[in-house]
């Protein structure tokens, strides 16, 4: 789904777990997510620190999208 | 009464001339020519080509954007046809090229079977091998008393509904279909034999060789991300309680389109989680897990993101279907341009 | 270590007075199995019924399938720190009840439970329409929380093979078969001039209905470790998972694992056979980095020339399959890979979630995709309520007769990834 976004020249963030699988399909711009039953906050923190880590990757993953790519990037640390 | 049959042949085979014809326009006769003859011969009594199509290589190339595939179409119609021939087309580039494109359109349009023919280099080869049956020839016309049986039985088979066999059998190109059958041994023993090979460094063979995967190119980038309108995209198989369009919790074959316009987070109350591929607890227990929809609003309302759509857009990505994926994309995407979506967050489990 | 399987073959199951085997014929007393089922205070049902070969029988939905074995000599029980203490096993005698089955029954806790035709279209697929199946219908207290639910339908099945086993005592085997693989440098030693082989054994441990457990231990948290090839025969690994019906590695394939089998088969032939490197497949990316590293380190460790690698379920674990694959192969040992396929009911697609060019050798153990008409059978044991939601079923897939249109990804093991079955894929 992604290529097709990226196709229609719609930037778009692939915010997932596995981000091998992402590589190999061929996302641009990919965002590790925390893990699968939990990509994004990890509940076993409590309520509040899982929040803060779901804001911190959406807004890694938002700002990814004005992040100008050639070619695939596993955006790893806060830009 | 006989199957009805219609060929299609460039300007070369059917007489006309060679690359100086090459813009002859399209016509249809109600006879048999050239290759044809071959061909009913090899069909017997029992099939009948009522009509040859022609066109020149050149007027084909240059036509496509022009509708000479929808001309030859409804001249093809009129005779319906069971079944439909193009070529062979042996090294021809422009003709492989014409008969991948009118075979794929007929079998499409007119719904009936067809079979082209063409050498493996044929640059109509790659092109449609995938999508209509393509007896491989060699690289010269010399073939034609090998390839027209091989053309005929195939199209045969198909209109009298007999089982295809693989490629090996039937001589066609392979087209990346997978197709089960029970081998003579199990698994795991033909696994050992491999491994011993492979050491001694033996030929060794692959049920499965790796696909090449295309690459698309990365969009422009945002140039403003406060203004932008950025819709959500999911294949965690998060859906409204009760999953209204009955995604699949595996291999889905639909997407579905979700109101979250005014919610402040992903309820519990409001939406579930289908997917097959893990454990469901934490996402079924918080879905802003998988939908950030809580930091999407925050976002937006400190003027971060410009807006976040009023929905979402969902499917279930374990065991799905790449094509299938790629289709859904195809589905949603004039959508999201019809909308102004500046950008997409894509979460994935 | 050197384990004795004695095979007793039982060609008929039957209810009895009491339980036993004779003339190759299993009695069961159903009411002392079911009391022993029902001794788990989170189940409030439980009824047995028997399906054979041919029967117009449907079975669903499937959890577990567990062939009854027996320790006769040497320590420890079959199925350590599960239905007994923790001690190693592997070493002895073990009897083995050849072609019967406990088949765990009962309505879903996820999607993930599949469908056993002992009879019909589907019964070419599944390996469990040839045997002789004891199903424990099982029905659990209302409002279980699901991961309790799991484990109390995976405790039924073990208890129901575990006391059938007991008929095996004083059964004399139609069969003996000896494995044996001695320790790491002895065992080199051996067959010198063999090339020596291991099989990398990936554990399902995805969570919830994708667990598995090696003496006791959920595999999601075990490191990768070594194990001697007949530990599995004594149902060291038992399966708590039903990842896709399709290619769940049920207990019985455990306690049968044809990897290992095949491997034994060809042991001082054509091959040096070292010994099973056990890893996971977990959800998070660090997990299945460090264990992949770990997996190619102990193939290098222990100096294997090839191994074979096989994963269960699909998806995200094929990842998992392509790491090991691409690392073990840097570290100088070839790698064979068996699996099972999902490219779409067209056939058209990827078949894999991930690749790699390492990955050149592949058995194929089929397309998990191909639908099938399932006809109505003259008896369900369980019910066929939940086949819309199963995985490989899809809401309208079902008719008013009984029967049904299905990929053969709801047929338990109809494409189980470790090359148990003789099904397989080419390219058309």
């Amino acid at each position: 789904m992604v290529k097709e976004i990226d196709r229609a020249g719609i930037p778009v963030t692939h915010i997932c777990t596995v981000v091998p699988i992402s590589l190999t399909i061929g996302a641009n711009r990919i965002v590790p997510a925390v893990g699968i039953p939990y990509p994004l906050g990890d509940p076993t923190l409590g309520e509040k620190k899982s929040y803060e880590i779901r804001e911190n990757l959406v807004m890694r993953g938002l700002k990814a999208l004005t992040v100008p790519v050639e070619e695939q990037t596993v955006f790893e640390e806060d830009i | 009464m006989s199957k009805k049959i219609v060929h299609y042949i460039n300007q070369f085979f059917a007489g006309i001339g060679g690359e100086e014809k090459a813009d002859t326009a399209p016509e249809i006769q109600e006879k048999v020519i050239g290759p044809g003859l071959a061909f009913q011969k090899e069909f017997g009594e029992d099939y009948e080509i009522v009509a040859t199509v022609i066109c020149g290589d050149n007027y084909f190339g240059s036509n496509i954007e022009k509708g000479v595939v929808g001309e030859l179409l409804e001249m093809i119609k009129k005779y319906e046809p069971d079944g439909f021939i193009a070529g062979p087309a042996f090294n021809a580039g422009r003709y492989g090229v014409a008969c991948g494109t009118i075979a794929k359109a007929v079998q499409n349009e007119l719904g009936i079977p067809v079979v082209t023919g063409m050498y493996v280099e044929n640059p109509g080869a790659d092109m449609f091998k995938k999508d209509v049956y393509t007896i491989e020839t060699k690289d010269s016309s010399a073939d034609m008393r090998n390839s027209v049986p091989k053309m005929a039985a195939l199209l045969k088979k198909q209109i009298e509904g007999q089982e295809v066999f693989g490629p090996a059998e039937e001589g066609y190109m392979e087209r990346g279909i997978r197709v089960n059958y029970f081998h003579e041994r199990r698994g795991s023993e033909r696994a050992v034999e491999l491994i011993v090979k492979k050491i001694k460094g033996e030929e060794v063979y692959t049920d499965y060789p790796m696909p090449i995967v295309d690459r698309v190119a990365p969009a422009p980038p945002l140039k403003d991300l406060s203004t932008a309108k950025i819709a959500l995209i999911t294949s965690g198989g998060v859906v409204p309680q009760g999953n209204p369009d009955h995604i699949e919790s595996s291999s889905a074959t639909k997407w579905g389109k979700y109101s979250i316009a005014g919610m402040d987070h992903a309820d519990k109350a409001d939406f579930m989680t289908v997917h097959g591929g893990y454990d469901r607890a934490f996402i079924t227990e918080d879905p802003d897990l998988c939908i950030p929809i809580d930091a999407l609003r925050k976002l937006e309302k400190e003027g971060k993101i410009g807006k976040l759509m009023d929905y979402f857009i969902t499917t279930t990505g374990t065991g799905t279907a790449t094509n299938n994926a790629k289709r859904f994309a195809e589905e949603y995407v004039p959508m999201l341009k019809e909308d102004g979506v500046d950008a997409v967050l894509l979460v994935s489990t | 270590m050197k384990l004795e399987l004695g095979k007793v073959h039982v060609k008929d199951v039957q209810f009895g007075d009491c339980t036993k085997i004779e003339n190759g014929v299993l009695y069961v007393n159903a009411k002392e199995l079911e009391a022993e089922v029902l001794s788990d205070d989170r189940l409030i049902g439980c009824h047995i019924e028997l399906a054979r070969p041919g029967e117009s029988v449907r079975i669903t939905p499937v959890k577990d399938v567990i062939e009854p074995r027996l320790k006769i000599e040497g320590q420890g029980c079959v199925f350590p720190g599960v239905m007994g203490k923790v001690a190693e096993v592997g070493s002895g005698v073990t009897y083995c009840m050849d072609g019967a089955c406990v088949v765990t029954v009962g309505k879903i806790v996820g999607f993930q439970e599949g469908v056993i035709d002992m009879t019909g279209p589907a019964a070419e697929y599944c390996p469990f329409s040839q045997t002789q199946n004891v199903c424990v219908v099982i029905e659990p207290k209302d409002g279980l929380e699901t991961h309790v639910y799991e484990s109390a339908g995976r405790m039924a099945g073990l208890k129901a093979a575990t006391y059938l086993a007991k008929a095996l005592a004083d059964q004399t085997p139609d069969e003996t078969v000896t494995y044996e693989t001695k320790p790491l440098l002895e065992q080199v030693a051996q067959y010198p001039d063999l090339p020596k082989v291991g099989y990398i054994h990936m554990l399902q441990s995805q969570g919830l209905l994708h667990d598995t457990y090696y003496y006791g231990v959920d595999a999601k948290q075990i490191v990768p470790t070594l194990m001697y090839p007949t530990e599995i025969f004594d149902g060291a690994i038992v399966s708590g998972n039903c990842v896709a019906p399709c290619d769940k590695v049920t207990t019985y394939h455990h306690e049968h694992n044809p990897v290992i089998e095949d491997l034994f088969a060809q042991h001082g032939k054509t091959l040096n056979f070292m010994g099973v490197i056990l890893t996971n497949e977990n959800v998070f990316l660090m997990d299945k980095e460090r264990h992949s590293d770990m997996t190619a380190k102990l193939c290098e460790y222990i100096g294997l020339d090839g191994a074979l690698l096989t994963e269960e379920g699909y998806g995200n674990p094929d990842t998992d399959l392509m790491m090991n694959c691409k690392k073990v192969t840097k570290r100088g040992t070839k790698v064979v890979i068996i699996t099972d396929e999902f490219p779409g009911r067209d056939g058209k697609s990827y078949s894999l979630a991930d690749l790699c060019d390492e990955a050149d050798t592949m058995i194929s153990c089929g397309n998990g995709n191909i639908v099938i008409h399932f006809p109505a059978m003259d008896h369900v044991i369980g019910m066929q309520d939940y086949v819309e939601m199963q995985i490989g079923g899809w809401v309208g897939c079902k008719y008013d007769d009984g029967s049904f249109d299905a990929e053969i990804q709801i047929i338990i093991a109809s494409t189980i990834a470790n090359g148990f079955n003789k099904l397989t894929a080419r390219g058309y």
